[in-house]
């Protein structure tokens, strides 16, 4: 959009510097590693092997994710049946999932004594191990298989439905399509698909800290939460988060090599209208992508249900003050990503500096939390002690993970209602606040609603900066599950698995209805 | 020779009925406002839309049940002809064989008929590197070469510029006369249809309202054609 001839409101004002504080959030943390991590002298085994492994996991998780999407895809594509909407949909959920309940789930169905193994063991086959590098790709697929069957669902849909006409008239086998419309379309969506789960993998905390650990199973950022932690080696810890910016600035730069197509799109929950026969066994092979698929993604979160439900009411009180603690976290962290994101999407869709600022915007893909976290408490340090600002550095961080999100929603919506009413509110007269509360709230209350809730629950489910900071008395619900997790405390663990679910879900439910509501499309 | 007999069908909220024939050798133009029905006469026809009721009738054959695929027509969209991956040269072998294994023979008829719409020289680009004119004649190429009695053609040049429709208008009419083939054309452009067409189907809210010999109705035009002359 060009940008167009007009003083500089206050809105931009308050978007230029919001970008610069932004920046600094990022770049002061960093520059806080890089100043500590110089008195260092190099890598130890220890860290090429945590080196080795961040990448190695993140491949396979990458790989499996993609290779299983596809006929999950394919089968979604094509079939359509009650519930259909709803998978898919759910599909969308991993965003707001909570990641320490998802592993707990995973560990009930196929932890050591999980109902998985039990199965095994009756029929006298080994079981299988969730500790160490088969738990945490395991976990990984489980969060970005759903993403990958999105971006390839969305690869089918965008095949223009006259190509699937023009191969009916061709006389097109399911075979021909393969191979003159999936294909291509695969190997457009594949790379960059590829490129985005191996760095989300790459960055993953949680994951690693739950289901890793040990010599051979030890992440960078677990490496670098371990020093911190437990050695309280600043130095080390710094260094290893130089390296964890290496390797997501080299990732992140993958990605912007090639097209990312973007998860967030709408419009999925329309079947292809085919003409070709398929098969019986095309049939059954897609109705046993559809179950599994739905079964790995729906028995850890039923198993938290189920599990948790009987003992909420015995939960002890620190769970219910973390739960406290955490809900209000997330109502702030949500505030302060909008009010970082509106004026930044405002002067974005102005279309002045934009690539600059879009690049601001996304600095905390690159830079990750945990790296972030440890920047503020080298600088923070000298100042106040660092358990007692655990929560508000918490949310400043979570607030900038969200900020891309946000932007990628409000950007677009901004720009569609410039474009459509930009002219009769400039012809009105309507500049500054006033355009910003009559023409442009009302049409972007959906993607704010929307980013808001995101934001919301990715903050009330984040296992990251929290486990660096917090004392053992003021920690947040999904710390205080970790804890009772580690002092093997199952049922209550579970009990709180289910109250952070609930929570989780229920924050971006209302952030996200309350944008649906009276929202003008 | 088609015929649509006393066709209803219900889409996405809108009922079209069609009661139609058309002659062997005749050339049929589909004409009414946008959303009048006249893609959705052209899917039923080519059966990506199956009727309530009624039959449709190909050369003496029902073919309401038959899948698309092996009806014996050819269709050209308004866009999408053309698989943006594949060259010239494949696109139009797809109309051979789907599979792309051609024989020496069926790769000289490809040549042929590349030939035929004058792009010869072309066969290794792919649409991307070329004009809009051209990716016309290779869609146009394919259909000639699947050889089916029955044309469809949906708006298929509206895109071009109007001194090159006029021109693909005359090559669709040459070639159609060269291989005896029947068409059917949806249309909005009554100067278009008198170029290639010899009848005409005025469409108007799913209802056939006119119908009949092109030449005798331009010579003396009934009053539903008033606002297309």
């Amino acid at each position: 959009m060009a940008s167009r001839a007009e003083p500089i409101s206050a809105v931009q004002r308050a978007g230029a510097a919001i970008a610069a504080l932004v920046l600094l959030a990022v770049l002061g943390p960093l520059a806080a590693v890089l100043w500590r991590a110089e008195s260092v002298t190099g890598l130890g085994p220890a860290d090429f092997s945590a080196i080795r492994f961040t990448i190695w996991q993140a491949f396979l998780s990458a790989v499996f994710s993609i290779v299983l999407a596809i006929p999950v895809a394919r089968a979604l594509a094509r079939r359509s049946f009650p519930g259909r909407a709803a998978l898919i949909a759910l599909m969308g959920a991993p965003f707001i999932l909570p990641v320490i309940v998802a592993v707990l789930g995973l560990i009930t169905i196929f932890g050591r004594r999980g109902v998985l193994n039990e199965g095994l063991a009756a029929l006298g086959i080994p079981g299988l191990e969730i500790y160490g590098l088969h738990g945490v790709v395991l976990a990984h697929v489980f969060f970005n298989l759903p993403l990958a069957v999105r971006l390839f669902l969305q690869g089918w849909l965008a095949i223009p439905a006259e190509r699937f006409r023009l191969a009916a008239t061709l006389g097109f086998t399911p075979r021909d399509i393969a191979r003159h419309m999936e294909r291509p379309m695969l190997w457009q969506v594949a790379p960059g698909a590829f490129l985005v789960i191996f760095l989300i993998c790459t960055t993953s905390f949680a994951v690693a800290l739950i289901l890793g650990g040990g010599p051979r199973a030890t992440t960078v950022e677990l490496a670098i939460y371990q020093a911190f932690r437990y050695e309280f080696d600043l130095g080390r810890a710094a260094m290893l988060g130089l390296v964890q910016v290496g390797i997501c600035v080299v990732a992140g730069l993958l990605v912007l090599r090639v097209a990312v197509p973007a998860a967030m799109g709408t419009g999925l929950d329309r079947p292809l209208e085919r003409f070709d026969r398929q098969t019986t066994l095309q049939r059954a092979g897609d109705w046993l992508a559809i179950t599994l698929a739905a079964l790995f993604l729906l028995m850890p979160l039923l198993a938290v249900l189920l599990r948790g439900v009987g003992g909420v009411l015995t939960l002890p009180g620190s769970v219910w003050a973390a739960a406290e603690r955490s809900v209000l976290l997330s109502l702030a962290t949500a505030t302060l990503a909008v009010a970082l994101a509106l004026p930044m999407a405002l002067l974005i869709a102005r279309g002045r500096a934009r690539g600059l600022l879009e690049t601001i915007g996304a600095l905390s893909i690159a830079v990750s939390p945990l790296v972030i976290g440890t920047g503020l408490f080298l600088i923070l340090r000298p100042y106040v002690n660092p358990s007692s600002s655990a929560l508000p550095v918490t949310g400043l961080v979570n607030a900038l993970a969200a900020l891309p999100f946000l932007l990628r929603a409000l950007v677009p919506a901004i720009e569609a209602a410039e474009a459509g009413y930009g002219p009769l509110a400039d012809s009105l007269g309507l500049t500054g606040g006033q355009r910003l509360r009559h023409v442009l709230l009302p049409r972007i209350r959906r993607p704010l609603g929307f980013g808001a809730g995101l934001a919301a629950a990715m903050s009330m489910g984040d296992l990251g900066v929290i486990t660096l900071f917090a004392a053992p008395q003021d920690g947040t619900l999904p710390l205080e599950m970790f804890r009772l997790m580690g002092a093997y405390r199952t049922d209550d663990a579970e009990a709180a698995a289910l109250v952070l679910l609930v929570l989780s879900l229920l924050l971006f439910w209302i952030f996200d209805r309350g944008g649906r509501a009276n929202a003008a499309t | 020779m088609l015929r649509l007999d006393d066709v209803v069908l219900g889409f996405e909220g809108f009922t079209l009925s069609a009661d139609l024939s058309v002659p062997k050798g005749a050339r049929l133009a589909i004409l009414g406002p946008s959303g009048g029905g006249k893609t959705t006469l052209l899917s039923t026809i080519a059966g990506f839309l199956r009727p309530d009721t009624g039959r449709v009738i190909l050369d003496g054959q029902d073919v309401t049940d038959w899948p698309v695929q092996d009806r014996p027509l050819s269709i050209l969209f308004q866009e999408g002809n053309l698989f943006p991956h594949l060259t010239a040269f494949d696109n139009v072998a797809l109309g051979v064989d789907p599979s792309l294994k051609l024989t020496e023979v069926q790769r000289a008829d490809v040549a042929r008929a590349l030939d035929q719409v004058g792009l010869g020289d072309m066969g290794a680009r792919k649409p991307g590197d070329l004009s809009g004119g051209q990716r016309s004649r290779v869609a146009l190429a394919r259909m000639l070469l699947r050889r089916k009695p029955l044309a469809l053609l949906d708006e298929p040049f509206a895109a071009l510029d109007p001194g090159l429709r006029r021109e693909m208008l005359s090559l669709v009419g040459d070639l159609c006369d060269a291989e005896g083939l029947m068409l059917v054309m949806v249309s909005h452009d009554l100067r278009d249809a008198e170029r290639l067409c010899t009848d005409l189907c005025l469409l108007e809210e799913g209802r056939i309202i006119l119908n009949g010999a092109l030449q005798p109705m331009l010579a003396d035009p009934p009053e539903l054609l008033a606002p297309w002359l």
